[in-house]
């Protein structure tokens, strides 16, 4: 069961919205109804699920409704037509009907965000700033002051605790604002653009730490990003938008090697393959591969090599040959260390393995790497022609993904 | 030859009007403003009384205490101190106590009606477009003009200096309060009414925070144009460092006039300097 679900949300701003929630029914597009009634339609038709501990991430240009669709959730944007549930203690919530004290409690408990231009109150000092949430619902001062601790030192801000926002760098600043956002306790975290206004290399250590607390933490996260690169690297899910419309719904590696339309195409096309994909992504299927004649259960992975792989009953990796030799395997590790690996080693890689990894692994030992899952079964394979096919663009569209 | 048509020539008895509609309230109400007016002015003698009873040398070395503590600047607060003890060697001390009483109360009134109605402006745009013509009117029209139906209503004395004053000095407030509420960033209040804010909490906890500065910064614009009402007021009787450029304007007397006019510059330095914010206070821009 989703966390939060949308169902066909209408999100329109101006003097008469009813009249345009008509017009959009009579299927008018929505240039032509704000030359005609002023009124414009911001999203149109947005049904998305969001499940627990999932990240989900609305994509799209500016002007395409992402942010006005996730300010819906909280209740920051009035939604025009169509529901918004929330569970909230094995209730529905629809954010679309509910009143002031129940979104009030929402606010307070449930739900929590994380804003684009940091909006840090620039008379509080970080402590004060990361507290803001837990004073606005009365959590007397010793608690509040042992929950700020707490979030500064997840963040790792501690030290900043008696300074103020512009004593900070951006980057600094936007921790405080994730660390605001989690004091909370809420489980439902909205970011709306949180790194878009920050440098190249700050953006990319935030979304890792973002990973990284995500893992202990497994909130649930909507985030707004106009970026396909932070949406494949973070997201579990990912909805492009387009003109107000979600023109395509899907996982990273759906959203990578079938896009819908030239829109979608083309953030996919200026993507940088090497920082967001993965293995599973990335590789050649199992069943794709050539058997070897001479033997039951085995898979050519380099054929000009004549590099083997034999699997048992079960499908699992048993041992890979090279020309006839047996060589030596080993599993990839985050901490493995690349100068000291021999030519002629097979690595086997599983389906998180980022793509940057099994390039450097692949011009390191010279041959193709195993994709394997958690019980040691062959799923596929990653060698020159599949990283230079995903380089160039060129992935098996119609490839089936795991 | 005659080209305004007959019903342009005829005047609008618009003078006739306000003395209307004066004379009716002073003829209705004549009971009830003496009332008002005479226990304002027991109030505001009441004041001037019990700081004249506190010996000059203790109010200066106290208000240089207050200069240091809201400043630490040595610079200033000596300087404060030989500015006041300038206004007494000059002999001019108990008008500038009567001139700061009547600042005082002035301001007080301005930023107890200002603000508020600053920030229900900044609510309402509605209102904004009702009160913006009336602060005009009251900073445009000749303080004279209002002059005399204060002097009809009040009688003689600091009351109707002190009205005077205040429908001078409050569209400072007013504006300013309205210009701080109205320049919050709209993130800042997205973020309040996000962590679930009621609109009471924002407004204490978001809006009012991010005026402060502009608020301030009304506060003392009301009070440098309650100042500067000093002369007018004393027109209408109100006692202070008015009435000696009053007389001495009257009786052609050079010596005077300066003198009582440097003792009027010397108060409006003294308290700009005191009420100005600290630099590195304000937190906009962070």
């Amino acid at each position: 069961m989703p966390v939060v679900s949308f169902e066909h949300v209408d999100v329109i701003f101006g003097p008469n919205p009813t009249v345009a929630v008509d017009m959009l029914d009579q299927g008018k597009n929505r240039d032509d109804i704000f030359a005609k009634t002023e009124n414009l339609v911001a999203v149109h038709d947005a049904t998305i699920d969001v499940q627990e501990g999932e990240i989900c991430v609305l994509m799209g240009l500016s002007g395409s409704g992402k942010s006005s669709l996730i300010r819906c959730v909280n209740g920051l944007n009035k939604i025009t037509r169509g529901h918004l549930n929330i569970r909230h203690k094995d209730t529905l919530i629809d954010l679309a009907t509910c009143d002031w004290s129940t979104l009030h409690n929402l606010r307070t408990e449930r739900i929590s965000m994380v804003f684009q231009q940091f909006a840090l109150m620039p008379w509080r000092t970080v402590r004060d700033n990361v507290a803001l949430g837990l004073e606005l619902s009365g959590v007397p001062k010793n608690k509040r002051h042992q929950i700020v601790e707490e979030k500064l030192a997840l963040v790792r801000l501690d030290n900043w605790a008696d300074k103020f926002p512009r004593e900070l760098s951006g980057g600094m600043q936007q921790r405080v604002g994730l660390a605001r956002a989690l004091a909370t306790d809420a489980d439902i975290l909205l970011m709306d653009e949180p790194f878009s206004a920050l440098d190249p290399l700050i953006r990319e250590h935030l979304q890792d730490e973002l990973i990284q607390l995500q893992k202990d933490l497994k909130k649930t996260i909507i985030f707004v990003s106009h970026d396909l690169d932070e949406a494949l690297k973070l997201g579990n899910l990912i909805a492009i938008m387009e003109g107000g419309k979600i023109v395509q719904i899907g996982s990273p590696e759906d959203i990578v090697s079938n896009p819908v339309n030239e829109y979608v195409a083309q953030f996919v096309a200026s993507m940088n393959p090497l920082k967001v994909l993965s293995c599973a992504s990335l590789m050649r299927p199992v069943e794709t591969l050539e058997n070897d004649d001479r033997k039951t259960n085995s898979k050519i992975i380099d054929p000009k090599n004549q590099t083997i792989c034999t699997l048992d009953d079960q499908g699992r990796l048993q041992k890979v040959t090279h020309s006839g030799n047996d060589i030596s395997m080993i599993s990839f590790k985050e901490d493995l260390d690349l100068k000291t690996l021999p030519k002629g080693t097979i690595v086997t890689a599983d389906a998180d393995t980022p793509m940057r990894a099994a390039v450097e692994i692949n011009f390191v030992v010279g041959l193709p790497l195993p994709v394997i899952d958690r019980i040691g079964k062959l799923i596929g394979v990653v060698g020159n022609k599949e990283i230079f096919s995903t380089i160039l663009g060129k992935t098996n569209k119609k490839k089936s993904m795991v | 030859m005659n080209w305004t048509p007959d019903f342009l020539l005829e005047k609008i008895p618009f003078g006739k009007w306000v003395k209307f509609f004066v004379d009716g309230l002073t003829d209705n109400f004549h009971q009830e403003f003496r009332i008002f007016s005479d226990s304002l002015e027991w109030v505001i003698q009441g004041t001037i009384m019990s700081m004249a009873k506190v010996p000059p040398l203790i109010l200066i070395v106290l208000l240089c205490i207050l200069a240091y503590w809201l400043h630490r600047k040595w610079v200033l607060t000596i300087g404060v101190a030989g500015a006041m003890l300038l206004i007494l060697n000059l002999g001019y001390w108990e008008q500038t106590l009567q001139t700061v009483a009547l600042v005082i109360y002035a301001t007080l009134v301005s930023v107890l009606f200002g603000i508020p109605l600053g920030i229900a402006a900044a609510h309402r745009k509605w209102l904004f477009t009702a009160i913006r013509p009336v602060l005009d009117l009251m900073q445009t029209i000749p303080t004279f003009v209002y002059l005399i139906p204060t002097l009809m209503l009040f009688g003689l004395g600091m009351v109707p200096g002190l009205i005077s004053t205040v429908i001078f000095a409050i569209p400072a407030p007013i504006r300013l309060t309205y210009l701080g509420v109205t320049s919050v960033p709209e993130s800042l209040i997205d973020a309040g009414k996000a962590f679930g804010a009621s609109k009471r909490q924002l407004l204490w906890k978001v809006e009012l925070p991010h005026a402060m500065p502009t608020i301030m910064a009304g506060l003392t614009q009301c009070i440098m144009l309650s100042l500067s009402m000093v002369v007018i007021a004393a027109l209408v009787g109100a006692d202070g460092l008015g009435k000696p450029v009053v007389r001495a304007l009257n009786s052609v007397n050079i010596a005077m006039g300066f003198e009582a006019g440097l003792a009027i510059v010397i108060v409006a330095i003294v308290l700009d300097r005191i009420l100005k914010q600290p630099e590195g206070k304000e937190y906009i821009g962070g």
